[in-house]
């Protein structure tokens, strides 16, 4: 090993707790970078090596019944390639050993012959044979969920009578990737199953003999989607047909599509900040040593070494560290991709999700690393270079001073000498202090951009679940029904109170803009479901006119008194045009809301309902689950109780996770910025405090010099970081604001708090270690360098 | 904490200010045992002007230190007046610079961001009867200087400045370590009139490390070492003025 090698290595060695700082920075980033990039690449690899070999469906037509022998006007469509009818029914499930209903999707199989559009991935078991109606196929989620095994039988409601079924295999499907039940918002694998039946027996369940629910197609290369969704809609319309819909509405794929973006969101955004920080860092860290070293570089450029062998010198210094980065960031962010890979497969029901490790990721990370690094490095590198032999071996002059200019503005007189060094020392250097002021507020910002949703999710679970679904129990029907059919309910065990509730599919439309929604009829006196103003106080159903979520509003564009076209998609499809007359703010979903007399009148109706909410007495709660079970007319039983646990058991595991690993970022950041200001300034000023300490200043006032200064830019960083962490919160509550879910945007005082002090803490610990430094500072040797 | 004793008493020749008791220091500087003292006896009189002399690495400046209590000896003891310097825990000794003593270093150690005028308050802040910045300057010939930074003075005025502020807090002793050592002959001088007024208007007892023998003649007493101890003691009969010497 040469001697400049070795020196290199020394150095390093030297300053090892400062380079492990930055080399933890650079670290975190690329591990923010491989983790999400490399989640999402294999993410996305699997889904679309799944839609491809399973041949996902592209376009959706369900209807109410139509004959089989549409299927050729269908295959007409131009664009089309592949036509496939199925039934397609939400059933209600009696499972051993589950007190309360369950609820499920049963969807026709061929018994016999190929399946030709959303092919299952067999996991277990086998598919389907012909002559035995009762044998179905479940999905693997469903049958963990309730430790179902090959054989295990479960009952189902369906068209009115309760059929035993046995499960003869586990599968896969590409359409239920994330498998939502009815109206719920995170999967309950225990209550919501998807059951395959066969094609046959369901039609005779169904007395659908030759008829279909359901048209699903794929597409010709080339074809125009909204073309081919246009005609089958017409093509349905007849039959009962509400809308057609491709991949992007498809409730599954949806969620895996955002969870993809939400990725990239995160691989994109994050690692830039980590890298600046390090860049900064390595710039100071660097600047430094030159500094200390200029005499030796003036020695080497004097016995002959090259200009560029010298720079070379501390290019070949900086690269170890960010090799170092590099390496720790590899390693840690494979670790974590693999792990949240993991997390996904539990979530998302793949034939097949590894972490893929795709080498041109890991190139890149590497790349971008190394030339942030070296940008951080470049003005003291090429200082290196220029500096002249015999200017070099000449001491530098003192470091000039000024009066600081705010000493001056704020006529300063009375300031302490220590004080007046701290603040002439944190101005001197305004780039620096500035940097360190901003690499501290980042640390703050990326804790406030995290521990917000604490407080946010907290405030969606009050305002859906406390505040506007305030029911115990929903109940919807299979059918509608009369009003009066509400007795029979509240005659059941258990059940204190009833509201109705009728729900119509529509097509609102205003101007080009429209949406597919159901509009939401209420009794006007009721109180379970309750709606909010945009104050988020309680508000009166007006009778009239729609009660429109803001975002729904926002969406049409329109505002309170403008009007709306509905297209009711029922019965006899009139089509109206109403006012809105009440904006309302909800989380989740985009609902529209109407008087339920005014809504039955719209629809040329009787009273009638399709659902209620139900207010219990828990005491009795068992048997009345017993007994809805064998309801035939109610098709789903949603527990708001289990509804909203299972909401924030899913959402506490994924946010602890998260706030987990940024909480480690932002200590790190935290901690390698203000470590290495205070190291670098303590090299700069070792004399200078040497000095106060032979002049008879403690430990403690010499420190205060030192650390006033850690102090006066953390103090400065606090605000800083307060405003970047609530720009964060809003980046977030944007990238999240989507038609299915929205997160308010909340940071409140114990956000900032907590954020501050875990911030503060790390700071305090850096600044301790470096306090140790001075502590130790041998006085005659500080004094005895010549600077 | 160590009694401030009265500056306006008058001075005693008899009275012993610092003494060190057979002290040895050796440094270990990887396996090389380095004696840098080995054995020195001496007593330093309130108000007398003591010139160490001697070739580098002969001890005195690891002396110096001992008895300014920035370094402790390896063996042997040191007194203050009554007090055990070599008792002294880390606070006790900072007590002991704070109150007590005064340092000039060759390379004046200045407060770069602190004007000539701040770098003298902030050790009179921490003083119990200090003058003020203003006189402590005026008497290195500097008030017109005062609010000056170190990088906008000369080098003589930048260790006229550290005499001042080591003058200051009227410490009880005075330690300068070569301060004309990076000087020319001329601001050497002047450097030294500073100190010799020091020593003659406030009676601080005053050592002076130098390589320059014609600087012993300001001196009361010349000591001069070599190998880690005192090698002769000589006593000025007179001592000669400032202004008097050249080089």
């Amino acid at each position: 090993m040469t001697p400049l090698n070795r020196k290199i290595i020394r150095d390093l060695w030297r300053i090892k707790g400062q380079a492990l700082a930055i080399a933890l920075i650079i670290g975190s980033g690329v591990a923010v970078y491989i983790m999400s990039l490399g989640t999402l690449y294999s993410l996305e690899g699997a889904r679309d090596a799944y839609y491809e070999r399973n041949r996902f469906v592209q376009v959706f037509a369900p209807l109410k019944r139509a004959p089989e022998h549409l299927k050729a006007k269908i295959a007409a469509i131009p664009g089309v390639e592949t036509v496939d009818l199925r039934i397609a029914k939400n059933v209600s499930l009696d499972i051993p050993g589950l007190l309360e209903p369950a609820s499920g999707r049963i969807i026709s199989l061929p018994e016999t012959g190929e399946q030709i559009l959303n092919v299952l991935h067999l996991r277990q078991g086998r598919l389907l044979t012909p002559g035995r109606p009762d044998e179905v196929l479940v999905n693997e989620a469903f049958a963990t969920a309730n430790n179902f095994e090959l054989g295990s039988h479960f009952s189902a409601i369906i068209n009115g009578h309760k059929r035993k079924l046995t499960i003869v295999g586990i599968v896969l499907s590409p359409e239920y990737i994330y498998a939502l039940g009815p109206g719920a918002l995170m999967p309950d694998d225990k209550r919501f199953g998807i059951i395959w039946m066969g094609k046959k027996a369901l039609e005779a369940a169904f007395d659908l003999g030759s008829s279909f629910t359901e048209a699903t197609v794929t597409l010709q290369r080339g074809a125009i989607e909204a073309d081919v969704i246009d005609a089958l809609e017409r093509l349905s319309e007849p039959y009962g047909g509400i809308r057609a819909y491709g991949r992007k509405d498809q409730i599954s794929n949806w969620f895996v599509n955002n969870e993809i973006d939400q990725l990239r969101a995160m691989g994109n955004a994050i690692p830039p900040l980590f890298l600046g920080v390090a860049a900064f860092l390595l710039h100071i860290v660097v600047s430094r040593l030159i500094e200390t070293e200029r005499e030796q570089i003036g020695l080497l450029k004097a016995f002959g070494y090259s200009d560029t062998a010298a720079a070379w010198l501390y290019v070949k210094f900086v690269m170890v560290i960010i090799f170092l980065g590099i390496f720790i960031g590899l390693g840690f962010g494979t670790w974590l991709g693999r792990g949240m890979t993991e997390l996904y497969t539990e979530y998302f029901r793949l034939p097949f999700l590894h972490y893929i490790i795709d080498g041109s990721l890991y190139i890149t990370a590497a790349l971008i690393s190394i030339a942030i690094g070296l940008v951080g490095t470049l003005t003291s590198v090429w200082r290196v270079q220029r500096l002249m032999p015999a200017v070099a071996m000449t001491p530098p002059p003192p470091t000039s001073y000024r009066t600081a200019w705010i000493e001056r503005l704020l006529q300063l007189k009375g300031l302490s000498e220590p004080n007046r060094m701290i603040l002439r020392h944190t101005l001197r250097w305004p780039v620096r202090s500035g940097l360190s002021v901003l690499g501290t507020a980042l640390a703050v910002s990326i804790l406030i951009g995290t521990l917000f949703f604490n407080e946010s999710l907290k405030q969606l679970i009050d305002i859906q679940f406390f505040q506007t679904q305030r029911q115990d129990v929903m109940l919807s029907f299979v059918d509608v029904r009369n009003a009066s059919s509400i007795t029979e309910i509240k005659r059941l065990p258990g059940v204190l109170a009833v509201e109705p509730f009728r729900s119509v599919p529509v097509r609102l439309i205003v101007g080009h803009l429209e949406r597919y929604e159901n509009i939401m009829g209420l009794d006007a006196d009721a109180k379970m479901f309750r709606q909010l103003g945009t104050d988020f106080n309680p508000i009166k159903l007006p009778t009239h006119g729609l009660a429109l979520s803001t975002k729904m509003a926002n969406i049409l564009g329109v505002g309170l008194g403008d009007m709306i076209t509905v297209e009711v998609k029922e019965g006899r499809r009139p089509i109206v045009t109403l006012p809105v007359t009440a904006l309302i703010e909800e989380y989740i979903s985009t609902p529209v809301y109407m008087d339920l007399t005014a809504l039955n009148r719209l629809l040329g109706e009787q009273p009638t309902v399709n659902g209620a909410t139900l207010l219990i007495d828990p005491i009795q709660a068992d048997t009345l689950y017993r007994e809805l079970k064998n309801i035939p007319s109610i098709a789903a039983v949603s527990i708001q109780g289990v509804l909203v646990q299972s909401f924030q058991d899913t959402v506490e595991e994924n946010i602890g996770l998260m706030i987990t690993f940024y909480v480690a970022f932002a200590t790190i950041i935290a901690f390698g910025v203000v470590y290495n200001s205070a190291r670098i300034s303590l090299s700069e000023r070792a004399r200078e405090l040497a000095s106060l300490r032979v002049l008879g200043f403690t430990r403690g006032e010499a420190s205060y010099i030192l650390l006033g200064e850690v102090g006066v830019l953390t103090i400065a960083a606090l605000p800083l970081g307060c405003l970047i962490g609530y720009g964060q919160a809003v980046m977030w509550t944007v990238l999240m604001d989507t038609e299915l879910f929205r997160m308010p945007l909340i940071v409140d005082r114990a956000t900032i708090a907590l954020s501050i002090v875990i911030v503060l803490i790390s700071v305090t610990i850096s600044g301790l270690i470096v306090r140790r430094k001075l502590d130790n500072l041998d006085l005659v040797e500080a004094l005895k360098t010549r600077e | 904490m160590i009694a401030k004793h009265d500056k306006q008493q008058s001075k005693s020749e008899n009275q012993v200010t610092l003494s060190a008791l057979d002290i040895t220091k050796e440094y270990h500087t990887g396996e090389v045992i380095i004696q840098a003292l080995r054995g020195v006896d001496l007593e330093l009189h309130e108000g007398e002007l003591v010139v160490l002399l001697g070739p580098s690495g002969s001890g005195k400046s690891t002396l110096l230190n001992i008895l300014g209590g920035l370094d402790s000896p390896t063996s042997g003891r040191v007194f203050f007046r009554d007090n055990e310097l070599t008792a002294f825990d880390n606070r006790g000794l900072t007590a002991y610079r704070r109150n007590h003593v005064g340092f000039v270093f060759q390379f004046y150690n200045l407060i770069p961001s602190l004007t000539a005028r701040e770098n003298v308050t902030i050790v009179t802040e921490i003083a119990s009867n200090p003058l003020s910045a203003e006189e402590a300057l005026g008497m290195v010939g500097l008030a017109e200087r005062m609010d000056h930074f170190p990088a906008q003075l000369s080098g003589g005025e930048q260790q006229r400045v550290a005499i001042a502020r080591a003058i200051a807090k009227r410490p009880d002793i005075l330690m300068c370590d070569e301060p004309t050592g990076a000087l020319d002959s001329k601001t050497g001088l002047r450097v030294l009139q500073a100190i010799e007024q020091t020593n003659r208007t406030m009676g601080t007892t005053t050592v002076l490390i130098t390589h320059n023998a014609i600087i012993a003649d300001m001196a009361d007493r010349v000591m001069t070492f070599a190998d880690g101890n005192i090698v002769d003691i000589r006593t000025n009969k007179t001592r000669r003025s400032v202004s008097d010497l050249s080089w």
